[in-house]
């Protein structure tokens, strides 16, 4: 354990612990849109931004992402410091030139006083801020079916070649951990569609609901050694059986008690 | 044949030195970039077939050598003739027989094609004792020209890989570390840092694999040192990797060359080839029970790779997006391992500094910045060339004395350093010593060392408008000040540049440009403002001209100029001719005129006029 100063206040840490996750943790309030404690942090949004120094560095501070930024003993930070404060400002003015219309931007950037964009408004721009959640919740997951296309300010999310990504196994993970919720997918009755691909959904043999896609089932008994048994009822329904066949044991255990 | 002890490599260089002097006289026929592109190549081809048909006397046409880039790239295709050093210029296939009967043969000059002083007006025979070389320290440079590009045999003659046989065995890992330390050897690359420091780091963290990484992913617009010492003496690149590796343990390592580079893929390869059959390369080098390899990896395009992490990551096959260095990659580098990562020029640097001692490298240069530079000499000025001379040479002898001054002697106006996130110069600061503190102090950097000159007829809003341009399409992408920050600093300075600007975008460019440098990621968007920072520095009055007076006093930006024909006119109509949009009509003999309505602003009747009678206003 390493101790540091956070906003004045001696706080405990593990060393080499990242400091958003001590920061969350003791929570101080510090915006991040391209961060999931499921995967490696990235530093692309850079709104977790903070001012670090010490006592040995007389004064001379630096700017760091909180989410790449391993702690270590001594450390002081400023999470809300004028010039943070200001680049996080900055930041947002700039997400709301390039996404006027999204209401997550809007939300935060009004959060910092920021309601009206100082730039050019991009014309042509889409909500998609680039924060690389769905390309590494992907890659996490073992798909890589989606990741970045193009570099600088024409770079975007898309499959390989722009075509339906014959990896992806509608997990729909990407859609549901984008933070302006960018990525669309549609679900009918016993289908869904994601990437322009669709998919089918298996349903539960005890209820009729429907539960995962078929390539993800298939996909997890695969590779994750789960028997394809597993996946004929939905999750519900196997806690109820859960339910059920303990109390079986219950009753069997007082049966033979008494 | 392989060699398998420093003897059997010195007994080689004795016979290779041997048989070089049967040769009375060598022809060096310069196939740098430049000269390739004024046609080398069918210079050296002929003088292939011409001197397979003259046989002269003496003279095999093993003694023509196509060598790597001369330097002189504005005077090429340039041949020089040894002993001697008669230095001819923009040679033409026509010319070569002349050049063999008279000098190859003979020992006379062609007196037309020599170098002619433009100040004195006399004829150089010796290159050496041109302005343009006589101000040059060349070290990481000084094979080049003189050797055959991809010969070993030719590099061994010269002293090539001796500094190799001792460091792997007269010296530890230990000794060559401080060696390097003491020469006071920085990288090459841009930033400066200390090598020796670098590789010390890189020894000292416990693993059981390091990696050497060569970084010739030279993306600067206008820079070429690395790609003519890649093309035209890789062998010294090779020889310093290898003492790298054995230096900090490493028996792996790899050249990173960009895509444009198909040349330099080439010949470093067949160097690698070379060197591996004669046992410099590979397993039990000299027969000392040190091995090492190198694999070259293309780059794919992209200007982010010549960052350390983005290549690295390249390197390993993922996509080239720079990573956040809280960790440094020479801790956790290539594929989490410690990692020497260095530029084509630093390792160029290497043997001279173990053959010759630190001490002899440390005297060399200025405080803190021993040794010398390259750098690429391009822009308004009269000597195009690749250039290399003591760290601390003030701009002005660079300029004025190598370079020889402005294209017509028109005023000097900046000159931009450092590449696309270095910054322009201007008058007032030609006395500064060049070096990697003092260029940052004046608000620009070194950078790899592409150096642009520019003369009055330049606007520095459009040259920071260009710049900026290039960045935002090589940023990566990756983080928001420098994809979205970078954008909306170009898009402000378009505004400047069509006269829609207020002084209010000015401090709102200050401001943002502060915002990009400390919230980037990496070095290309905490650079990145440099461009138009330095410019607004030092060209305040230029940017209100464009603001305040709706003026581009270079007569550059399209939306604020007016081209006008001036009663000059001879009326000799090759105006109209050029005119796309005919907007320029007259007869033969009589002043034209010019229709303001149907004028596009192309400058082309400008560029065309004979008689200045085309007025930018």
């Amino acid at each position: 354990m390493v101790s540091l100063t956070i906003n004045g206040r001696i706080v405990k840490a593990k060393d080499g612990e990242m400091l958003l996750a001590v920061l969350r943790r003791e929570k101080i309030d510090v915006p991040a849109m391209c961060h999931h404690a499921a995967v490696e942090p990235f530093g692309a949004c850079r709104l977790c931004v903070v001012e670090i120094t010490r006592a040995e560095w007389k004064g001379w501070c630096d700017y760091v992402t909180s989410c790449l930024y391993p702690v270590s003993p001594g450390l002081i930070v400023n999470t809300h410091s004028d010039k943070v404060n200001e680049l996080r400002r900055t930041i947002l003015d700039l997400f709301l030139a390039r996404h006027p219309d999204c209401p997550e931007i809007a939300e935060l950037a009004g959060e910092y006083g920021v309601f009206k964009t100082t730039y050019e408004t991009v014309v042509g721009g889409n909500n998609c801020i680039l924060c690389g959640l769905c390309t590494r919740i992907c890659d996490r997951m073992g798909f890589t079916a989606i990741s970045t296309v193009g570099r600088g300010h024409g770079k975007e999310v898309a499959p390989p070649l722009r075509q339906a990504p014959p990896d992806c196994v509608g997990c729909l993970a990407c859609a549901e951990n984008c933070p302006t919720k960018f990525i669309e997918y549609k679900l009918r009755k016993k289908r869904v569609t994601i990437w322009e691909r669709e998919f089918e959904l298996l349903t539960c043999t005890k209820c009729g609901k429907t539960t995962i896609t078929k390539d993800f089932a298939e996909y997890l008994s695969r590779h994750r050694a789960i028997d394809a048994g597993y996946f004929e009822i939905c999750d519900e329904c196997r806690r109820k059986n859960l339910a059920v066949s303990m109390g079986e044991i219950v009753n069997w255990e007082r049966e033979l008690l008494t | 044949m392989r060699l398998s002890s420093t003897g059997q490599l010195t007994q080689l260089r004795t016979k290779c030195q041997a048989a070089a002097k049967k040769h009375k006289k060598k022809v060096l026929v310069c196939c740098g970039p430049g000269c390739l592109a004024a046609g080398a190549q069918k210079i050296a081809d002929r003088f292939r077939t011409v001197l397979k048909q003259k046989r002269i006397a003496g003279f095999s046409v093993q003694a023509l050598k196509e060598t790597g880039c001369h330097g002189f790239c504005e005077q090429g295709p340039l041949v020089v003739i040894e002993p001697g050093g008669t230095f001819y210029t923009k040679v033409k296939t026509r010319d070569v027989e002349e050049i063999i009967d008279r000098s190859v043969r003979k020992d006379e000059v062609v007196q037309r094609l020599l170098y002619k002083d433009p100040r004195s007006g006399k004829s150089i025979r010796d290159w050496a004792k041109i302005d343009f070389y006589a101000h040059q320290n060349r070290i990481a440079l000084q094979k080049l020209g003189q050797i055959a590009q991809c010969d070993i045999e030719d590099y061994i003659a010269g002293g090539g890989y001796a500094a190799l046989a001792k460091a792997l065995t007269k010296m530890t890992g230990d000794r060559i570390i401080d060696e390097v330390t003491t020469s006071g050897l920085r990288g090459r690359g841009g930033a400066g840092f200390a090598a020796g420091r670098k590789w010390r780091t890189c020894k000292d963290v416990q693993s059981d694999t390091r990696y050497v990484i060569c970084n010739g992913d030279e993306g600067d617009p206008g820079a070429f040192m690395d790609r003519a010492i890649m093309e035209g003496d890789p062998h010294s690149v090779l020889e310093g990797m290898i003492i790298a590796a054995f230096a900090v343990g490493s028996s792996e390592g790899y050249i990173y060359v960009r895509e444009e580079y198909p040349l330099a893929v080439v010949n470093l390869q067949k160097a690698i080839e070379q060197a591996e059959a004669l046992g410099l390369l590979g397993n039990d080098i000299l027969g000392t029970g040190f091995s090492f390899s190198i694999k070259i990896s293309r780059g794919a395009g992209a200007f982010v790779c010549g960052e350390s992490s983005a290549l690295m990551k390249s390197v390993a096959g993922q996509v080239g997006e720079p990573r956040a260095k809280y960790i440094r990659s020479v801790i956790k580098g290539l594929h989490d391992r410690p990692t020497v990562l260095n530029n084509v020029e630093t390792f160029a640097n290497v043997p001279v500094i173990i053959d010759r001692g630190a001490d002899w490298f440390a005297k060399i240069g200025a405080k803190n910045n021993s040794g010398t530079k390259a750098f690429s000499l391009v822009g308004k000025v009269r000597n195009t060339g690749l250039i290399e001379v003591a760290m601390g040479t003030t701009l002005r002898k660079i300029i004025f004395d190598i370079g020889g001054g402005i294209i017509g002697d028109r005023p000097f106006k900046a000159v931009q350093t450092g590449g696309p996130s270095g910054g322009c110069l201007p008058q007032s600061q030609l006395d500064l010593p060049v070096d990697f503190d003092s260029l940052t102090k004046a608000g620009s950097m070194m950078g790899s060392g592409g150096m642009i000159v520019m003369d009055d007829k330049t606007c520095m809003v459009d040259v920071a408008k260009y710049f900026l341009g290039f960045l935002v399409e090589e940023s990566c992408g990756k983080c928001v000040p420098c994809r979205e920050g970078l954008y909306q600093l170009h898009r402000l300075t378009i505004k400047v540049s069509e006269g829609r600007a207020t002084e209010e975008d000015l401090s709102t460019i200050e401001k943002l440009s502060e915002m990009v440098i400390i919230g980037s990621l990496c070095g290309l968007g905490k650079s990145g403002p440099n461009p138009v920072l330095s410019t607004m520095k030092y060209f305040k009055d230029e940017y209100l001209a464009h603001i305040r007076d709706k003026r581009c006093p270079a007569g550059v930006c399209r939306e604020l100029i007016t081209y006008e024909i001036t009663p000059d006119c001879t009326g000799c109509m090759a105006c109209i001719a050029v005119c796309a949009t005919h907007a320029i009509t007259g007869k033969k003999g009589k002043v034209h005129t010019l229709d303001q309505a149907k004028c596009t602003k192309c400058g082309a009747c400008y560029a065309v006029c004979q008689h200045d009678a085309v007025l930018v206003s």
